[in-house]
C-alpha cells in the first residue's frame, strides 16, 4: 500500500455534520444493546413498532424501488436510452437494502436470531414474505452490482458468468421486488381495527406498490439531480425528464385508485372532519401526489432541472409521509396510545441515512457507477472489456440512443 | 376438544385472588402494575362499580399466532396459545397485530421475551384447571371445554334475562375466542373493543399470501414474454438496418 497517498480529509461543513450523526448514533446504538429497546426507544407494549419500522423499514425499502423499476425498464422493455442511469440506481437500492437490514438489525429484539425466518417457516406470516423478500431481493441485487466490482478488478471470468444469466436475474429482481413492496402493505391488512379507515384498505398491497414504483422513477431523479451537483456531472436531462413524464402516469394511477378506494369503502366523510388524521391525509394526497404530477405535465418544468428535482422531491416526501400515517400517525388513536420516536431513535435513523450518503459517494468514487466519469463506464466504445461481453452486460451493451446518432 | 374460560363479570368481587394465583403459577414477580406487563398476565380493572380481567384471550383461529414469522406462537390443539421462547426473534409483529392488544414485550431485557397468559398450559395438559379459575372464590371465572361453557353462559343468560346483557363477548368477536364474557352492564361501557370484526383476522393477510405462487407464475411468464418480444424487435431493426445499408451500396 501506498502511504503517501493516505492522507487527512479536509473538514467541510458536510463532513462535520456527517461526523456528529454517526457519533451520537453510535451513542445510540450503545445504549439500544447495553440497557435495551426500552431505554433507547419510545416504543410500548401498546405501540411496538416505531420509527425504525415506519421510517427505515417501510420508507427504505420504498426508496430503493429505483432499481426494480429501471432494471426493468432497460432488461424487459428494452428502453435503451434508461441505460446509463442503471448503474447508480442499482447502487442505490444495494445501499438502501443494506441499511434497512442494518436497521432491523436495531429493532429485532433478538437480532442475532434473525436467520430463523429462513429455517423456521410460517407460510401464513406476512411477516415471513418479507423476511425472505429481503433476503433474496439483496442476494439479487449483489449479483446486479457485482459487474461493477468484477470490472473493477479485472475478473473476466465472473463477469461472463453474470452476464449469461443477466435477463433471469432481472425477471426475479422484479418478481421480488413487487411481492416485498406489496408485502409491506400487506403486513397492515391484519390490523383493520388499529388503521385508521383513510389509510386501512384491502389493497394495501397495491398501493404500496404503486407509490413505489413512483418513487423508484422519483428517487432517481433526485439522486441524478444530487450527484450533478456533488460531482459535477452533466445531467442527462432528456432522459430524466422522460422518468418525470412516466411519473405522472403512475402517480395518476395511484390518485384514481385512492379515490376509488375512498368511494368503495364508502368513507368519504372521515377526509371531512376535523381530525390530525383528515389533516394528514389531505397534505399527503395534495403535496405527494396532485401537486408533483401536475407539475410534472408540463413541459418546462420537466425540463427544468430544479423543477425536475423539486417535482421529484415532493413525490419524495408525499410517499414518506404516507408510510408514515400507515405505521404510525393513522395508527395511535386505534392503539389508544400516543406515540413520538425518542432522541435516541431519531439519532439511530438519522445515522443510516448519512451513512447511505456517504457510502454511495464513496462507492461511486471508487467504482465506475456513473456514464461520463474518468474511469471507464457506460458505453462499449468507452469501456475496455473484451468482445464477448459487450452484448449482453449490465452496462455495457451500446446505449441505443447513442447508436442512432 | 378446546379448553376455556368463562367470566361472569356480575360474580366477580374484585378481591384479584386470580392475580395472585397467576403470579405463584408462573412465578412472577410481586408488583402493583396498573395493567397487563411483561410481569402480569392477568389484571382486574375497575371499570366504574365493575371489576372486569383482562388477559389473553385465547383466540380459535389467532392473530399472533398466524403473524409470527417463525412460528414461535401456536395454537395448542386443547385450548391455550403458547409461545416459544427459544424461536422468538423480536420482530414484535403479534404485538401489533393482536386486536385486543395483549401480548407484553421485555422492553428492558437485552434478551427480550413477548409474555402473555399461556392458559396454565402444563396444569391444563394434565387435566387440571387453570391457576386462576381454581383461586376464584366467587365461581366468577370457570374452567372448561369451550363449547360446555358456551352453553353455560347461555343458560345464566335465559335464566335471568332481565339482568344480562344478551350477548357472549368471545362468541363470534374475532372468529370466537378461549376466553368468554358475560355481564350485566354493556360491554364497549368496560372498556371492551365492540368494533371488532366477527371473522378471524388471519383470513385478511391470507387472502392475500396464498396467492403468491400464482403471482410468480403468471408474473415470470408475462416478463420473460415482454422481453423475447422486445429484443425481438431489436433484432428485426438491426437487420433492417444492414439490408438499408446493404442497398445504399448497391
Amino acid at each position: 500500500m501506498n502511504f503517501s497517498r493516505l492522507r487527512i480529509p479536509r473538514i467541510t461543513f458536510w463532513r462535520a455534520v456527517v461526523a456528529v450523526f454517526m457519533i451520537l448514533g453510535v451513542y445510540a446504538l450503545f445504549v439500544r444493546y447495553t440497557r435495551g429497546l426500552g431505554a433507547s426507544s419510545h416504543m410500548t407494549d401498546l405501540f411496538p413498532w416505531g420509527l425504525w419500522i415506519g421510517f427505515d423499514l417501510l420508507c427504505g425499502v420504498g426508496l430503493a424501488a429505483g432499481g426494480f423499476t429501471i432494471c426493468a425498464a432497460v432488461y424487459i422493455f428494452n428502453v435503451e436510452r434508461f441505460r446509463p442511469i442503471i448503474r447508480p440506481t442499482i447502487l442505490t437500492s444495494f445501499l438502501g437494502y443494506l441499511l434497512v437490514i442494518t436497521a432491523l438489525l436495531v429493532d429485532l429484539g433478538r437480532p442475532y436470531r434473525i436467520w430463523h425466518a429462513l429455517v423456521m417457516w410460517n407460510p401464513h406470516s406476512v411477516m415471513f414474505e418479507v423476511a425472505w423478500c429481503v433476503m433474496l431481493y439483496t442476494t439479487v441485487l449483489a449479483l446486479e452490482f457485482s459487474p461493477i466490482v468484477f470490472e473493477k478488478f479485472k475478473l473476466e471470468g465472473p463477469l461472463k458468468i453474470i452476464h449469461k444469466i443477466s435477463i433471469p436475474l432481472v425477471i426475479l429482481g422484479v418478481i421480488l421486488s413487487t411481492l416485498h413492496q406489496s408485502s409491506l402493505g400487506s403486513l397492515y391488512l391484519i390490523m383493520p381495527t388499529k388503521l385508521h379507515p383513510l389509510w386501512y384498505s384491502p389493497i394495501l398491497p397495491i398501493f404500496f406498490f404503486v407509490s413505489a414504483v413512483a418513487v423508484g422513477l422519483c428517487m432517481t431523479i433526485f439522486e441524478s439531480y444530487l450527484s450533478n451537483r456533488a460531482f459535477k456531472k452533466k445531467l442527462e436531462m432528456d432522459l430524466l425528464a422522460d422518468l418525470g413524464k412516466i411519473a405522472v402516469v403512475v402517480l395518476a394511477v395511484l390518485l384514481v385508485l385512492k379515490v376509488q378506494d375512498l368511494q368503495y369503502r364508502h368513507v368519504w366523510r372521515y377526509l371531512f372532519q376535523p381530525t390530525q388524521e383528515a389533516f394528514l391525509y389531505w397534505i399527503e394526497v395534495t403535496m405527494g401526489i396532485i401537486v408533483p404530477m401536475v407539475l410534472l405535465m408540463f413541459r418546462k418544468v420537466r425540463y427544468h432541472s430544479f423543477g425536475l428535482f423539486a417535482s421529484a422531491l415532493l413525490v419524495l416526501l408525499g410517499f414518506v409521509m404516507n408510510r408514515l400515517n400507515v405505521s404510525i400517525t393513522g395508527m395511535t388513536r386505534g392503539s389508544m396510545t400516543t406515540y413520538f420516536p425518542s432522541f435516541l431513535e431519531i439519532m439511530v435513523t438519522v445515522m443510516i441515512v448519512s451513512l447511505g450518503f456517504v457510502i454511495f459517494s464513496q462507492a461511486s468514487r471508487f467504482f465506475p457507477i456513473f456514464a461520463d466519469s474518468k474511469e471507464p463506464v457506460g458505453t462499449a466504445s468507452e469501456l475496455p472489456v473484451p468482445e464477448a461481453d459487450r452484448s449482453e452486460s449490465f452496462a455495457n451493451r451500446p446505449s441505443y440512443a447513442r447508436s442512432r446518432h | 376438544m378446546s379448553k376455556g374460560l368463562l367470566i361472569d363479570i356480575t360474580k366477580c368481587i374484585g378481591c384479584r385472588s386470580c392475580e395472585a394465583a397467576c403470579k405463584a403459577q408462573n412465578k412472577l414477580p410481586e408488583n402493583n402494575d396498573p395493567d397487563l406487563t411483561a410481569t402480569t398476565y392477568t389484571k382486574v380493572m375497575e371499570r366504574g362499580d365493575r371489576f372486569v380481567r383482562k388477559m389473553c384471550m385465547h383466540c380459535q383461529n389467532p392473530t399472533c399466532v398466524s403473524v409470527c414469522p417463525v412460528g414461535a406462537l401456536q395454537k395448542t390443539n386443547y385450548g391455550p396459545v403458547v409461545y416459544d421462547e427459544s424461536k422468538c426473534m423480536g420482530c414484535r409483529y403479534c404485538m401489533a397485530a393482536c386486536p385486543f392488544q395483549v401480548p407484553r414485550y421485555e422492553w428492558s431485557s437485552a434478551f427480550p421475551r413477548v409474555r402473555k397468559c399461556i392458559m396454565c398450559k402444563d396444569r391444563v395438559a394434565q387435566g387440571l384447571q387453570t391457576a386462576c379459575a381454581e383461586a376464584c372464590p366467587v365461581g366468577a371465572t370457570t374452567f372448561g371445554e369451550r363449547d360446555d361453557l358456551i352453553h353455560e353462559a347461555q343458560d345464566r343468560i335465559r335464566q335471568e334475562p332481565g339482568k344480562y346483557v344478551n350477548q357472549i363477548y368471545g362468541f363470534s368477536e374475532v372468529g370466537g375466542t378461549g376466553v368468554l364474557f358475560i355481564t350485566d352492564v354493556p360491554f364497549e361501557k368496560l372498556g371492551f373493543r365492540t368494533d371488532l370484526l366477527k371473522e378471524p383476522y388471519p383470513m385478511l393477510t391470507w387472502n392475500v399470501l396464498s396467492k403468491i405462487p400464482n403471482f410468480v407464475g403468471v408474473g415470470a411468464t408475462l416478463l420473460f414474454g415482454i422481453w423475447w418480444i422486445t429484443s425481438r424487435r431489436e433484432e428485426v431493426k438491426k437487420e433492417e438496418a444492414e439490408a438499408l445499408s446493404k442497398k445504399d451500396k448497391h
